[in-house]
């Protein structure tokens, strides 16, 4: 078994934990993770780092205008500024 | 002191989120908190001469907003007295929570300090956003806090997937840096 096929580079490692925040990463790179997790500290340092970044956010509920409903705002307010002009 | 000024130009791209934010975090109805920004800016607009420069833009257009949602309670309010209360008892025997006392909210589940705390934590996440290159605040805002789709955000902003997780990863180093110097 060659040695990259389960030992992954720090910055792979990196891309694979923001992945994970989205529930974007395979079960074969969440494996390939957690070993490298197992013994490095600055893939853990960003790991818990990342992790406290993500229950934050979630915690704080934060809510955004769609696209779509921005596009309207915009619209209806630049109306209004030509119409002031 | 530092004098401010208004620049309704940029209005809708700096502040329209974090009102919309504040709006829902009391109202909770998109519909409505969408046209309470819209009529903030409006309102906004047409009394920029009343505007003395004391105060930030977002904290005067806040303001503006404030007294549209208290207006809104108080409109609410007024509706109660007339309202019937109506309370449906479970006939179905399965369900739990009979009992009138079973039904009532939880007065331990969300307390004035928890929603308080939200609240600050929701103005520390705007203001570390804002401080983000605008690209890297998009997709953050798209990918974390709208919650959409890899291929949706690559489509509309018109990026490769690849690209898109570099720009997430330093968006998400510097928000994890700032939020640690601003809140943790």
């Amino acid at each position: 078994m060659k040695k990259s096929f389960l030992f992954i580079s720090c910055e792979e490692a990196k891309h694979i934990c923001d992945k994970a925040q989205y529930n974007e990463a395979t079960g074969w790179e969440r494996v390939k993770l957690g070993i490298r997790l197992s013994w490095c500290k600055v893939t853990r340092a960003y790991s818990n780092r990342n992790n406290r970044l993500t229950k934050t956010v979630n915690d704080a509920n934060v809510s955004y205008m769609k696209h779509n409903e921005k596009d309207q705002l915009k619209t209806a307010f630049e109306k209004q500024l030509l119409s002031k002009d | 002191m530092t004098t401010h000024t208004l620049d309704p130009n940029k209005w809708i791209d700096k502040y329209a989120d974090y009102l919309f934010n504040y709006t829902i975090a009391r109202i909770n109805d998109r519909d409505l908190a969408q046209d309470f920004v819209q009529e903030t800016f409006f309102a906004g607009l047409k009394s920029m001469e009343n505007f003395k420069g004391k105060a930030s833009e977002r904290t005067w257009l806040v303001s503006i907003l404030k007294r549209k949602i208290i207006d809104q309670y108080r409109k609410n309010n007024s509706k109660k007295g007339q309202a019937k209360v109506k309370i449906n008892f479970n006939d179905d025997a399965e369900n739990e929570g009979d009992w009138l006392e079973q039904r009532v909210a939880d007065p331990f589940d969300k307390t004035a300090e928890d929603t308080l705390e939200n609240e600050e934590l929701g103005s520390a996440i705007y203001e570390c956003l804002d401080k983000l290159p605008e690209k890297q605040a998009e997709v953050f805002k798209m990918k974390t806090i709208l919650g959409c789709d890899t291929e949706q955000i690559c489509n509309e902003l018109n990026i490769t997937a690849s690209n898109l997780w570099v720009i997430i990863h330093r968006a998400r180093t510097s928000m994890a840096s700032c939020l640690e110097s601003n809140w943790f």
